[in-house]
């Protein structure tokens, strides 16, 4: 401290220090750029029609109360919405976790004739935009009869579908930093590729599970194409075309819309800031957003 | 007779492929198959709801394809939609991002609150808040104009337009508004969308973060002993050591930027004066709304070239400005 204290005032450590306040200045200022439309979507979530369209706009509302919410869950079924919702990531999502750790194992720890060369094929399925099978894939779901059921939605996700190379190349990186010599042992212990698989390895990439897991969940809980081309009966819609329901009947009275989709970023929150830790791994492990 | 090591080596190649077995099957059944049949598909016109016969799909060619480039002037209308989305949100995204990388790379206290900040709109992003920014671009009530009138950035265009010649016939001859109308306006309807996806840009700022931490620290001690300054050793060492990373956000960002789809088709529909028609709407009203299965296989496929040729152009440019270390002996 003391060889520190007489550099203090010295013009290498200020300027130091005014840059070291100027960037939280500016972070504070991006903070609130980036907060800001939650907080209009709040407040006039919470407003009265009057206050949402006081001209000219208010900045804080005269009263605030959560009738608009109460008002949003009766005028259409969206506890039936969430409860969809729910449905369909609950099982989408398992399927993810299976399908992406069994084969994010194989690519990673098993040796078999053609693996590397299937691993760049996984690769380059990551490259092909959607829109390209959609079409067939509509026609595959139709002659099967699934249309307008959930099925389309999760059954595929058993099968690497919807973003599954994603996450099968999520959990393969992962895998791979797990140290050999466990496998090894067990292996001369007699343990099968698969005990080896769900004893050890899947208890170990929890982590990796967890990033796939919330990952996987955000991305259907938003997820808006798919359930637009496969469902067409209101009881089986998700949230995400319920809002759009929401908007098309109700677009004048926007504070409606808004508490409504608030209610529906609730779940998100929650399920990020449960699994910020992995979330965050997940990106920095494989470089990619979700 | 087999030996049994040879049974042995036959065993393990089998759980290998036991293993990636379910995605095998989806690899056939939902990517290679489907791909096949959307190339045939591209050659035939089809309604998709009569069975696919010789009474209901007719060959066509490469009529799908002539039509396209020579008479459907809203297949050039949504490209070049899409292409102005791209050119702005991709560039601007991957400077935003990295702004916000650096910034976030200092040590202050409370730092994981800023990154929660800057990457929660990525994360929550989806229907409920393109909802939030239909009212955020509100002309009359929302948000956004409510900030330019109170900074005083509306009066300061008003001015503008009042004083400076030209501007006003400018304007007027390109039917600019302004203050801006956001979504409901031909011309602000585009630059609405891009705002949007900045706002996203918190994904991006997470790899670049990555990325940061990777630069070895010795690089910045050994610059500034050489008298560097920090701006030159931005450019110097920051930028060039994080190439890889913009190589990397550049490609993937064009790729996710040409199937820019559900702020339009919640938004504005497309509108107005199809302004924010982009491609994935477009194909999507073909197939699904016009029921013109043959034709939208067709742009999903001129799509798949576009986003193609483009992630090649960038690959391949890469050698002239991706840094990769050890390249060099």
């Amino acid at each position: 401290m003391a060889r520190v204290q007489p550099n203090f005032w010295g013009f290498k450590n200020r300027r130091k220090r005014v840059r070291k306040v100027l960037t939280l200045i500016l972070l504070c200022l991006l903070a609130l750029v980036f907060i800001l439309p939650f907080y209009w979507s709040v407040v006039a979530s919470l407003s009265s029609l009057a206050d949402v369209y006081a001209s000219p706009p208010r900045l804080w509302p005269s009263t605030l109360s959560v009738g608009n919410y109460k008002a949003a869950m009766t005028v259409l079924p969206f506890h039936l919405f969430i409860f969809n919702s729910f449905y369909i990531s609950l099982f989408s999502v398992t399927g993810q976790v299976l399908c992406a750790s069994l084969a994010g194992f194989g690519f990673a720890r098993m040796r078999f004739r053609g693996r590397d060369a299937w691993f760049v094929v996984l690769l380059a399925t990551m490259m092909l935009p959607a829109q390209v099978t959609m079409i067939p894939h509509y026609q595959i779901f139709r002659a099967l009869g699934w249309l307008d059921s959930f099925k389309p939605l999760i059954v595929p996700c058993f099968l690497g579908g919807a973003q599954g190379a994603f996450y099968i190349f999520l959990m393969r990186q992962f895998f791979k930093t797990i140290p050999v010599e466990l496998e090894e042992a067990a292996r001369i212990d007699g343990c099968s590729s698969f005990r080896i698989y769900w004893d050890i390895m899947l208890p170990l990439a929890m982590p990796a599970v967890a990033a796939v897991a919330v990952l996987g969940f955000i991305q259907h809980w938003q997820d808006l194409m798919r359930p637009l081309i496969y469902l067409s009966s209101h009881e089986l819609f998700p949230v995400s075309l319920g809002l759009n329901m929401f908007q098309s009947m109700h677009g004048g009275r926007p504070q409606y819309m808004l508490a409504a989709s608030n209610l529906t970023l609730i779940p998100i929150l929650v399920a990020f800031f449960a699994a910020q830790k992995y979330f965050v791994e997940g990106i920095t492990l494989t470089g990619l957003k979700g | 007779m087999i030996s049994a090591q040879a049974r042995h080596r036959c065993r393990v190649q089998l759980q290998g492929y036991l293993f990636i077995a379910p995605w095998l099957l989806g690899f056939f059944a939902f990517v290679a198959g489907p791909m096949l049949f959307s190339v045939l598909l591209g050659f035939y016109q089809w309604n998709g709801i009569t069975p696919f016969d010789a009474s209901h799909a007719s060959f066509v060619g490469l009529d799908n394809y002539g039509r396209m480039f020579r008479h459907d002037p809203l297949f050039w209308k949504s490209l070049w939609n899409t292409l102005y989305y791209a050119g702005f949100s991709v560039p601007l995204g991957i400077c935003v991002s990295l702004l916000l990388a650096v910034l976030l790379n200092v040590k202050v206290r409370g730092i994981a609150f800023f990154r929660t900040a800057y990457y929660i709109p990525h994360v929550v992003g989806g229907v409920a808040t393109i909802m939030m920014w239909s009212w955020v671009f509100n002309p009359d009530f929302g948000g956004l104009n409510l900030i330019l009138h109170k900074t005083g950035i509306v009066a300061l265009g008003q001015w503008a337009i009042d004083t400076v010649p030209g501007v006003k016939t400018f304007l007027d001859n390109h039917n600019i508004a302004w203050p801006p109308l956001w979504l409901a306006d031909a011309f602000w309807a585009k630059p609405a969308i891009i705002i949007m996806s900045i706002w996203g840009a918190g994904a991006g700022m997470l790899i670049y973060l990555a990325g940061l931490n990777a630069i070895p620290k010795h690089l910045y001690e050994v610059a500034e002993i050489d008298g560097a300054g920090r701006v030159r050793q931005f450019f110097a060492i920051t930028i060039p050591m994080l190439t890889p990373t913009i190589f990397f956000h550049l490609v993937m960002n064009i790729i996710g930027s040409f199937q820019v789809f559900s702020q339009a088709y919640l938004m504005t529909g497309g509108g107005p004066d199809n302004a924010t028609l982009f491609y994935v709407l477009y194909l999507y009203q073909k197939a699904f709304q016009h029921f013109e299965m043959g034709y939208a296989s067709a742009l999903a496929w001129v799509l798949f070239a576009i986003i193609m040729m483009l992630t090649l152009l960038v690959i391949r440019s890469s050698r002239l400005w991706v840094y990769y270390e050890g390249e060099k002996n």
